[in-house]
């Protein structure tokens, strides 16, 4: 049996918590309690047999006594000292692994508490590393800052000029006045967007990311496809439980509706089917289907769920959303930014699907950004099956892939992310007003 | 002697009027452009002695018409001084993989646009002779 240098240790522990005088456990396991007092502080090593005994005189099993009670403390001591280490060991030693257990055994309350510290500190590392990749990728807050910057940079430039050129013409100086009071304007504007943004934020969240986002994050790190989906030769269970990213048991019930939605498309739709059919028809979700009898929704969920590199699918958006308009599921494409918490544009072709249930709707789209780039929009919504006199439940499903190049000249659908970073002023689906500046 | 010629490629009509109204103090002749689409018919007509890119433009962004730039055997050789608004690090990088001759992050200081353009153009010496 596995026996560290504790088990006296958690002998003593276990024998307290059950209210146990020592001479009463040391009788009934057949020993003096001088003995039993030096096994409880870890100077005698206990034989098989009288561990035997003395678990049965407490009433618990042995293995409880002897081994893997304080892992997560020892690993918990140990990631603290190679944490240390890793640091460069500048303010203290680095500790004695050697001595780990002698330390546990000594001060069980410190070693608990450095234990707890390491444990608290590496998940707030993780929710920095969270908070600055959501900085890092977040629409609302690049367009904000990308705003604030040009705005700080002409204000700099400007108020420079005026300070630094003694023979300024009156011409020049009126307008760069005009600058400085149209650029402070823009930067009011921007800060206080800003603030309301990050107050929604605030309160909009209670933990560290949604379990969408969590969902997300996950399908991200795996390129948005599974091939153990696609040989058959998958344990749902499995695939979550090893995944960092789903911290959340609402993340996890998500993943697991997934993955049994992307099983069930791609029995329906088998790689190979789908291979043969795109090299066939090229990336058209209309012909696919007609071909292989699926509902439109799924070969546009099934499109976006290929292995990387599939021809004339680029890097494929996908977004879902119910009869609220609400985004139940976001893969966005490069280019298409998706809103964190305000809906999509009302312009998008997934809305408009809503209002013609059943309808395909293909669009091409022209996105808005400092850099507008333009795609190719299938959509199309459908009534999610609910029983004899259930509710009327909708979900709409729209698949984002980059517009051909034979379409560089036809005309598209004017859309945006979101109002709030659109630069569309003049919009007639805008409902509110844009952090971005009209000349920007 | 005539001027050196200068293209600066801002969206930012403030910032591009800023710069225009440093450079041109300096001696500088400026041509501004401030679409990134049409930024490369223009710098084969212009032949300018060098070029102030912006990274975020509408229409193409600056690290596209600077790798464009630099596949170009005409063109190639010509001194870009990069500008972004975001991100300093990881665009200062791209920028210099893409063959950026100077970077400057925004906000900047209006000295150091001067000197990085006198910098990559050699000072005073004499205008660049198209290839």
């Amino acid at each position: 049996m596995a026996r560290s240098a504790l088990t006296g240790t958690r002998i003593r522990e276990r024998r307290t918590a059950l209210g146990l005088k020592q001479a009463d456990l040391a009788r009934a396991a057949g020993i003096s309690a001088a003995y039993l007092n030096l096994i409880e502080h870890n100077r005698r090593r206990v034989s098989d047999a009288l561990m035997e005994r003395i678990a049965q005189a407490m009433g618990v099993d042995p293995v409880a006594l002897s081994e893997g009670a304080e892992g997560a403390l020892f690993d918990g001591l140990r990631e603290a000292a190679a944490a240390a280490e890793a640091e460069g060991g500048a303010l203290f030693q680095t500790p004695d692994l050697d001595r780990i257990e002698e330390f546990v055994g000594r001060f069980p309350a410190w070693a608990a508490l450095l234990a707890s510290r390491q444990a608290r500190l590496a998940a707030l590392e993780r929710v920095v590393e969270a908070y600055a990749e959501r900085m890092a990728q977040d629409p609302f807050l690049l367009t904000s800052l990308h705003e604030v910057l040009s705005a700080v940079t002409s204000l700099r430039s400007t108020a420079a000029i005026l300070v630094e050129t003694e023979d300024i013409e009156p011409e020049w100086r009126a307008r760069f006045l005009q600058t400085i009071q149209e650029e402070s304007l823009r930067l009011s504007g921007t800060a206080e967007a800003l603030v309301g943004y990050l107050d929604e934020m605030e309160t909009a969240e209670t933990g560290l990311s949604s379990p969408q986002e969590q969902l997300e994050a996950w399908l991200e790190g795996r390129g948005w496809h599974f091939p153990e989906i696609e040989t058959g030769a998958i344990s749902i269970p499995e695939l979550i439980a090893g995944a960092p990213e789903l911290a959340s048991a609402a993340a996890r019930t998500l993943a697991e509706q997934h993955l049994a939605q992307l099983i069930e498309d791609a029995r329906a739709l088998p790689l190979q089917t789908m291979q043969a059919a795109l090299a066939d028809l090229g990336p058209d979700p209309g012909a696919i289907a007609a071909r292989t009898m699926a509902p439109l929704a799924q070969v546009l969920r099934r499109l976006a769920a290929l292995p990387a590199g599939q021809p004339g699918l680029g890097q494929p958006g996908l977004v879902i959303c119910d009869g609220s308009g609400t985004l139940t599921f976001r893969r966005a494409a490069p280019g298409f930014a998706l809103p964190r918490f305000a809906a999509g544009c009302p312009l998008w072709p997934l809305y408009e699907a809503l209002a013609r249930p059943t309808q395909p709707i293909r669009a091409l789209v022209d996105m808005a950004g400092r850099l507008p780039q333009r795609f190719l929009t299938y959509a199309i919504s459908e009534p999610r099956p609910t029983g004899f006199d259930g509710p009327m439940l909708m979900r709409a499903t729209m698949l984002i892939l980059p517009a051909p190049a034979d379409a560089a000249e036809a005309p598209a659908r004017a859309i945006g992310a979101s109002c709030r970073i659109c630069p569309r002023l003049d919009c007639p689906g805008r409902r509110e007003p844009s952090i971005v500046s009209a000349a920007g | 002697m005539p001027n050196k010629q200068v293209l600066l490629i801002e969206d930012e009509p403030h910032i591009a009027e800023a710069i225009r109204f440093i450079l041109s103090r300096a001696g500088w002749g400026v041509s501004v452009l401030g679409d990134g689409a049409q930024a490369m018919a223009r710098i084969a007509e212009d032949l300018p002695d060098a070029i102030i890119l912006d990274l975020m433009l509408p229409g193409r962004s600056g690290l596209e018409i600077l790798v464009d730039l630099r596949a170009d055997a005409d063109l190639s050789r010509l001194p870009v001084l990069m500008l972004s608004a975001r991100g300093q690090g990881r665009d200062r990088e791209a920028a210099e993989r893409a063959g950026a001759t100077a970077f400057l992050a925004k906000p900047f200081a209006n000295a150091d646009v001067l000197a990085r353009l006198e910098a990559i153009t050699g000072g005073g010496e004499a205008r660049r002779e198209p290839a």
